[in-house]
């Protein structure tokens, strides 16, 4: 039940880190006229960063810790 | 010929009492210092009586008794054990493998001959 | 060429595979090996939330907005996050309530109410109907479109074909008669659909690998990559605006948050997301694997939208192909006929699991929370009496789906011309968002009440009707344009995209946000205003401390009443049939040690309430309460006394909490005690001991002094020489035992930290001299020869002289003792090395084993087994030295070889040490 609480609130953490990286202002900071390997800055941050927080939530509620 | 009476401890101070103590009852005394070595004397003396101390080095004086009583040619000897640590469970033990009698040190030197006297069908 | 009889039996081929997959694993769950009952199975049916609009709408919206599209998957990857605490929630209250649908979730929580679950029914119907039409639309245009092949040109409006001639319609038709299939040729208690979540999963896995395989094609046999597309694209200046793009496009940031909301709440509300996340759910610990497995699912889905999208606008930058159906039209002009059948099966597996699961999550709905309430109550249809209602029940279910899918039908030739697939869905999703307040605030806050959740949802509902549907309806011509442009009645405030005045959002964004203050606003006031029912007050309670309660049994302290059992079996054998009436009553028997038939049950409130549960599987909580009320006498609790039971259950959970945690403490003082025992007893053993060989060593000189003084005293005839012996050992005895006693006394006094040390500048060079000459008649009567190797000047200690003394004699009279007999030498040195004096005292005698050197500072303990080696020793010598020395802050220890003798060496530290406190 300790263990479920745990996962619980990181999870919830890793919610609000989501709600920041995928909202004004931290877009904001991507949203320029500058490319990553030709990709338009945004796009790539965007699915760097949301590939990043899958792997965090599976980090998440699959450790045993 | 008066009977054979071995004493077994490793004070010597004791020793020396008991010897003087059974000598005068006209009893032929021999002595040995530790286990083995009584069971060396008992080998060779075939002795009536064992006073036999329980904390010898070497080998205890349960040991001794047990080895003892283990052969039918010397389970007539009698023994009589001495013992510093007076517990019941010590004296039960001592009984148990096959002592005679127990005796708790310090002792009567009165009470120490009249059970010798027993053990050997002397008259008092 | 692609023949339209090849699509067609292609396309039918495909629907006889699912049903294939269904019809097994359907046989699978009758035979208890349930094949969905694992957790990948289960975030794969998840993601039936990707329908025709990801599939051919994602790359539409982002060849004309950019990234505006991938709102609608980055809201539930965030969602998803908190499903651990929501949706395991959501899923606790199902199961313990046997909840059947989202309808009847809403209901149950306000008090089991007929009339709520009834407007959410109505709410999702009409809500979800565009969203279905999409999905026709979907199929028939890419239908259309790869009839057509090679050919790419864009079919004409549906809207205008006659009925029989319109694809759109066979393919409603076809799907409505799949979905009965599907979903209703039994009556499942618990509404599991074992056979459709399989195949919704392998949907899933069809169309993801369709969507890849064209987007691989696309972005690295039409391009050289990913990096080439947006290469070409920097050079297009009208597809500029979309590489840098969130400025002026799709309504900027505030766009961007509210449809990342509104698909947070889709993810949850909408009917088919419902049934499989929550209905469907065969283990909530599913939801580990789900909850990073989904987002996954979500991002592998879009990675190749915006390379098709870009790929789609720079081979067709005339605008002469609807950039919904690059997906199809891209593959279609590179001539591959194989990929584009593959994306038209892609596309049909994302459309049919939208319409199957859907469909079947409205049918029951319709059927449970709004057909049958009526039905039950009209008097003169005495639906109760009947022996068996399955029939009746499956017949309204498959009424259902096809009139749904032929309003979804409807709902396309009227308005789906008007807008892009998905602008059609998002009206969807604003229609079941508005479930959100009713149901979020039913799980997590007790105070909301039946009339706040029916003004919330009516008022969110109606917002959406006029801002949203309404205008739709208007921009296809089946209502006045004026009133879009005007207004009603052409009062400006009223109209319906810039409601009151407020403009520059785009329509979604606005219905949102005047739905949102509507509903909540209304829904929140309403149920501050009102008060609860009892059974509001009993429903809310067991929603919100789901957690806290344990099984069925929560429902049933509520109830008060007689009742019959054959009765309810009548009732239940009604709705669910006899057989599994039968199973239904032997499992309650079975779980209580009875039989059934055979033993009589109690018809107590635990059994009305089981049975009301088992009822409810089959029609609803709503439906379920009226059955079970008309065949049991029920004496209604009062509010107070809801209440009054609610107290007391959280006076107790409260009470037990506190239990839970003095047990827990008491757990540990326990621990604790024991350990504490567990040393007192070691001590204890050891003072035992201590005390049985301080005994043993005292009666041993005693016995000699006795036995000598009974000879003196009784034996006169002992001569003169030997009176003098014996008064001779007598003595030497009563001295050792004086010694004994000092030593033990302390023992026992350094171990009890009593003694008081006297302090005072200790030269250690006159110790040494000082005990030499004191032992210097010991030496000589044995011939020892003794070195003594000093510098000339050491500094000086800080200590108890007479206890070094008392040290250095203990050592010096323990190396007279053991060392060679007749031969002896002893060695003291003294050095001065490192802030410390180091004193070695060593012999030459026959040394110290190691075992021995272990213990030999042990009370007792000397050269030897203790409980037989007798030197002269008290065997409390070398440990009150250790004891001493310690004490100085220095350290005693002994080195020896066998028969190399035996080195004793102590330190003391030349710093003067402080004192440890005694």
């Amino acid at each position: 039940m300790e263990r479920d609480e745990a996962k619980g609130q990181r999870l919830v953490a890793l919610f609000i880190l989501g709600c920041l990286l995928f909202n004004y202002p931290v877009l904001s900071l991507f949203n320029v006229a500058s490319d990553a390997f030709g990709v338009p800055l945004l796009y790539a941050f965007i699915f760097a960063a949301w590939a990043v927080l899958v792997a965090l939530m599976a980090l998440a509620v699959e450790s045993r810790r | 010929m008066g009977k054979q009476v071995l004493i077994v401890d490793d004070e010597p101070n004791i020793v020396q009492a008991l010897e003087f103590l059974l000598s005068r009852r006209g009893l032929r005394v021999s002595v040995a210092r530790d286990g083995g070595e009584a069971l060396r004397r008992i080998e060779a003396d075939r002795p009536d009586l064992v006073l036999l101390d329980v904390m010898m080095p070497v080998m205890s004086g349960h040991d001794v008794c047990l080895r003892v009583r283990e052969r039918a040619d010397l389970r007539h000897i009698k023994i009589l054990m001495l013992s510093a640590k007076g517990y019941a469970a010590e004296v039960n033990r001592g009984m148990a493998i096959g002592a005679d009698l127990y005796i708790t040190k310090p002792f009567s030197t009165k009470e120490l001959l009249a059970k010798v006297d027993q053990l050997l069908d002397l008259p008092a | 060429m692609l023949q339209g009889h090849v699509i067609v039996l292609v396309a039918f081929a495909y629907l006889g595979v699912l049903f294939g997959i269904a019809y097994y694993a359907d046989k699978r769950a009758d035979a208890g090996r349930s094949v969905i009952a694992n957790p990948y199975i289960y975030a794969l049916s998840l993601a039936v939330y990707a329908t025709a609009w990801t599939f051919y709408g994602s790359v539409g919206r982002a060849a004309s907005d950019g990234i505006g599209f991938l709102p609608i998957y980055l809201g539930p990857t965030l969602m998803i996050a908190l499903w651990w605490l929501v949706m395991r929630k959501i899923i606790r209250i199902s199961k313990t309530n046997r909840i059947t649908t989202l309808a009847d979730f809403v209901a149950s929580r306000y008090g089991k109410s007929a009339l709520i679950g009834g407007l959410v029914t109505v709410i999702a119907v009409i809500g979800i109907l565009p969203y279905i039409s999409l999905q026709l639309k979907a199929i028939a245009t890419s239908y259309a479109i790869l009839l057509q092949y090679p050919e790419i040109s864009m079919p004409p409006s549906a809207g205008g074909a006659p009925l029989g001639a319109d694809t759109a319609f066979w393919i409603a038709l076809i799907l409505a008669a799949f979905t009965i299939l599907f979903g209703t040729r039994h009556l499942d208690a618990a509404e599991h659909h074992e056979g459709m979540v399989a195949a919704i999963a392998f949907e899933s896995l069809v169309k993801l690998v369709a969507f890849l395989a064209v987007g691989l094609f696309v972005t690295y046999g039409m391009y050289n990559g990913i990096g080439d597309i947006f290469g070409r694209a920097w050079l297009e200046p009208n597809l500029l605006p979309l590489l840098t793009p969130l400025e002026g496009v799709a309504g900027g940031y505030g766009t961007w948050v509210w449809l990342t909301i509104l698909s947070m709440l889709a993810i949850m509300f909408l009917p088919r997301q419902f049934q499989v996340a929550v209905i469907e759910n065969t283990d909530e610990r599913h939801l580990k694997k789900a909850i990073w497995l989904f987002p996954l699912y979500m991002l592998a889905i879009n990675v190749f939208v915006l390379p098709i999208a870009f790929g789609g606008n720079l081979l067709f930058p005339d605008g002469s192909v609807d950039a919904d159906t690059y997906v199809l039209t891209l593959p279609m002009a590179a001539r591959q006929e194989g990929l584009a059948l593959l994306v038209f099966i892609g596309g049909l597996s994302a459309a049919t699991g939208m319409v199957i699961v859907e469909t079947i999550a409205l049918s029951t709905m319709v059927c449970n929370d709004l057909v049958m309430p009526v039905l039950l109550r009209l008097k003169r249809l005495r639906l109760a009496e009947q022996p068996d209602l399955t029939a009746l029940l499956l017949g309204i279910r498959r009424g259902a789906i096809v009139m749904i899918l032929l309003l979804g039908y409807l709902y396309f030739r009227i308005a789906g011309e008007a807008y892009a697939l998905v602008s059609i869905g998002l009206v969807s999703f604003a229609a079941v968002a508005q479930f959100a307040p009713a149901l979020l605030g039913g799980i997590f806050w007790k105070g909301g009440t039946r009339l706040g959740a029916l003004a919330g949802l009516s008022a969110g509902f109606a917002v959406w009707f006029y801002t949203l549907l309404l205008p739709a309806l208007a921009r296809s011509g089946w209502l006045p344009i004026s009133f879009v442009e005007e207004g009603l009645w052409g009062i400006a405030l009223l109209k319906p995209q810039e409601l009151f005045g407020l403009a520059g959002l785009d329509q979604i964004t606005h219905a949102m946000m005047w739905s949102m203050i509507a509903n909540i606003g209304a829904y929140v006031s309403v149920s501050l205003v009102g008060s609860q029912s009892a059974d509001e007050h009993r429903q809310a309670s067991l929603f919100v401390d789901v957690f806290r309660q344990s099984g069925e049994v929560g429902g049933a302290r509520f109830w008060r009443g007689t009742a019959s059992v054959p009765e309810l079996y009548n009732l239940l054998a009604r709705f669910q049939g006899a057989a599994t009436a039968e199973s239904a009553f032997a499992d309650y028997a079975r779980a209580r040690g009875l039989r059934w038939p055979g033993d009589a049950l109690p018809a107590d409130a635990e059994f009305v309430h089981y049975v009301e549960v088992q009822l409810a599987g089959a029609i609803g909580a709503a439906s379920a309460r009226v059955m079970v009320a008309s065949v049991v006498k029920e004496e209604a609790l009062t509010i107070d006394e809801v209440r009054e039971i609610l107290d007391e259950a959280s006076q107790v959970v409260v009470y037990s909490h506190r239990l839970e945690q003095k047990s827990r403490e008491l757990e540990a003082a326990t621990a604790e005690l024991r350990e504490a025992n567990e040393r007192l007893k070691e001590l204890d053993r050891l003072k035992d001991e201590f005390v049985s060989t301080v005994s043993h060593e005292l009666r041993t000189p005693l016995t000699s002094i006795r036995a000598f003084s009974e000879i003196l005293r009784e034996d006169a005839t002992v001569d003169a020489a030997q009176r003098r012996k014996f008064l001779d050992i007598i003595t030497k005895e009563s001295e050792r035992l004086t010694r004994l006693i000092s030593q033990v006394l302390d023992v026992s006094k350094l171990e009890s930290g009593r003694v008081e040390w006297q302090g005072a500048r200790v030269d250690m060079r006159e110790v040494i001299s000082d005990t030499v000459t004191a032992m210097d008649q010991q030496f000589q009567e044995k011939g020892i020869r003794v070195q003594v190797l000093m510098p000339s000047e050491v500094a000086p200690v800080n200590g108890d002289v007479d206890r070094i003394i008392q040290v250095m004699l203990n050592l010096m009279s323990n190396a007279v003792k053991f060392c060679r007999p007749g031969a002896g030498i002893i060695e003291i040195a003294l050095r001065e090395r490192g802030g410390e004096l180091r004193v070695d005292v060593s012999d030459n005698g026959r040394g110290i084993s190691e075992e021995d050197q272990r213990v030999i500072f042990d009370r007792f303990r000397q050269g030897g087994d203790t409980l037989t080696d007798k030197p002269k020793g008290t065997g409390l010598g070398l440990h009150i030295c250790r004891q001493i020395i310690e004490h100085h802050g220095g350290r005693l220890w002994v080195r020896s070889r066998p028969d190399e003798g035996a080195c004793f060496s102590f330190t003391l530290p030349i710093e003067p040490v402080q004192e440890k406190a005694a």
